[in-house]
């Protein structure tokens, strides 16, 4: 057979050393080289201990994981229906459907903010609309609060949960359900005991994608957001680039790191990566 | 079957599928207005927008520098990602899924995570600002989006194909030349689209990186956006999207071709 030196794993070689030296390098030099300014480990361990008991860290960890849930809930609940007409209707209703999320999916992020801002901005077109209907007297408050974080990253985030339930519900047998109808199951019995248990792997990698991407988020609530939604991402860039403490964005960042490292465990056990981001 | 379950599920999508493309749709209007302020509908429209974008010698440079520093992380990206495809695809090793699953990983770390961290590796070498070093620092993140796409595409690349060239005495790297990358070439030119646009579009690490000299479309979109809504904007976004449209389109007709060409093959 072929001999070791033929093995088309040396290929791999050139993409690693890429990532050891663009990724792998830059991180690990950022912590080791913050975290040796500090005395000793006594003292970096009394700088994680200050940094992550502050309140604004801990508000914005608050921030941080509320808003993931409630993006990672609202996708699932309003993506999961998109997910099921796809996995179920073929021709131009399928292509129709799968125009809509794919053209905003790889729309960039800051374009599809945008456009929120346009629309939700006190003088936005909402407003507009709603006022000129002679619905409100006063502009709403759309923009720079929770509500517009939610709205902008559920934008944002829809087509990761949308394309991972269709990538799940593409795999069920159709037969199935059709079987449960013959042998006289009604549809929401079949649904909930037959439909909805085989896409449970899709709904599980698709909150868990949102979850992850979510709680990394920067420019969404960094522009939609108000004084009130400060998300982790935001607090290490503000370190970085406003107040200059270093040393309180690599704690963030390592916290951030991990939690997200933790969670890209878990998505690996339960999905194939190779389907990841819908491909 | 069951009419009224089927027209509110048809409805709802219906109403789904505005929300997900107005937004969008919106705002290509809107860069056509021909009003200094953001209404829609626009009471009239032009193009003054698209030459105030074009006209800015600052936004022509952005665009520049976006455009130069996409082509470097396509280039590299597809290039390493191919191989290392190929590698994952045919190689006999174990451990593939962990070393796809670390090579994926650009895409799950938070990006203003890798962003600081190239920043602090960057800064010391005086490199903030050079374009090529951040079309290098952007191929990290555009190579697993490569490497996704081309996983998919080479699985239904025939290894006996190769097996045959193999058996009738090409070397190897001829039958990598005039084999191996035919048979895949629809799939790389793919892969080299969509790492374009993700480097085109990326902002996070351009807005570490840039400094002032080599600000991108989406960084100076993001400077702005701090300031006001100008309609300008509007028509830079258009660009971005008809840059994403462009994208989608040509890999359709790639698409197209390859199963037209496997239909055909096929007789």
């Amino acid at each position: 057979m072929r001999s070791r030196s033929r093995d088309p794993g040396v290929l791999l070689v050139p993409a690693f050393a890429l990532l050891a030296v663009l990724f792998v390098l830059p991180l690990a030099w950022f912590f080791v080289g913050v975290f040796a300014e500090a005395d000793g480990i006594a003292d970096l361990a009394d700088w994680f201990a200050i940094v992550l008991t502050s309140r604004a860290v801990v508000t914005a960890m608050i921030t941080t994981n509320w808003i993931s849930l409630l993006v990672t809930a609202i996708t699932l609940l309003v993506g999961y229906p998109i997910a099921y007409y796809l996995a179920t209707h073929t021709g131009w209703r399928f292509a129709l459907v799968l125009f809509c999320i794919i053209v905003p999916y790889f729309t960039s992020v800051i374009v599809r903010t945008y456009s929120w801002m346009v629309l939700l901005g006190r003088n936005g077109i909402i407003n507009q609309a709603l006022q000129s209907a002679g619905l409100i007297d006063a502009p709403l408050a759309l923009l720079y609060n929770k509500a517009g974080v939610l709205v902008g990253m559920t934008y944002v985030l829809m087509p990761y949960m949308i394309l991972t339930l269709y990538a799940a519900m593409r795999g069920i047998d159709p037969s199935l359900t059709r079987a449960a109808y013959g042998l006289g199951a009604g549809r929401i019995y079949t649904f909930w005991r037959i439909y909805f248990p085989l896409s449970l792997h899709g709904v599980v990698s698709g909150s868990l994608i949102v979850f992850i991407l979510a709680i990394g988020f920067f420019i969404t609530p960094a522009l939609m957001g108000g004084p009130g939604d400060v998300m982790i991402a935001m607090l290490i860039e503000r370190a970085v680039e406003i107040t200059l403490d270093w040393m309180s964005a690599a704690i963030m960042a390592l916290v951030l790191l991990a939690v997200t490292l933790v969670l890209y465990a878990f998505y690996y056990r339960f999905t194939d990566v190779r389907r990841m981001m819908g491909a | 079957m069951d009419r009224p379950r089927e027209l509110g599920l048809a409805s709802y999508i219906a109403v789904a599928c505005l929300v997900l493309i107005a937004p969008i749709a919106i705002v290509c209007v809107l860069a056509f207005s021909g009003e200094g302020y953001l209404r829609f509908p626009p009471e009239s429209f032009s193009l003054r927008w698209f030459s105030a974008f074009f006209g800015d010698g600052r936004w022509r440079q952005s665009l520049w520098s976006s455009f130069v520093i996409a082509l470097i992380a396509c280039a590299i990206s597809t290039v390493l990602g191919f191989l290392a495809a190929y590698a994952l695809v045919r190689g006999e090793f174990r451990a593939k899924k962990v070393l796809l699953s670390f090579m994926l990983m650009p895409l799950i770390v938070p990006h203003v995570i890798t962003a600081i961290a190239m920043y602090f590796l960057t800064a010391r070498f005086g490199l903030v600002g050079n374009v090529v070093w951040i079309g290098f620092c952007h191929a990290v993140v555009t190579l697993p989006i490569v490497l996704l796409i081309l996983l998919s595409s080479m699985q239904s690349v025939d290894i006996n194909l190769e097996r045959a060239a193999l058996s009738l005495g090409g070397s190897r790297l001829y039958v990598f030349r005039r084999i191996v990358i035919p048979l895949a070439f629809p799939g790389i030119l793919s892969g080299a689209l969509f790492a374009f646009l993700a480097s085109f579009d990326e902002l996070i690490i351009s807005l570490f990186l840039a400094g002032v000299r080599a600000q991108t479309l989406p960084v100076r979109i993001w400077n702005s956006l701090h300031l006001e809504l100008e309609p300008v904007i509007a028509a830079v976004s258009a660009f971005l999207i008809a840059v994403t449209g462009a994208v989608l389109v040509l890999d359709g007709l790639i698409r197209h071709l390859r199963s037209s060409a496997a239909a055909g093959a096929r007789g």
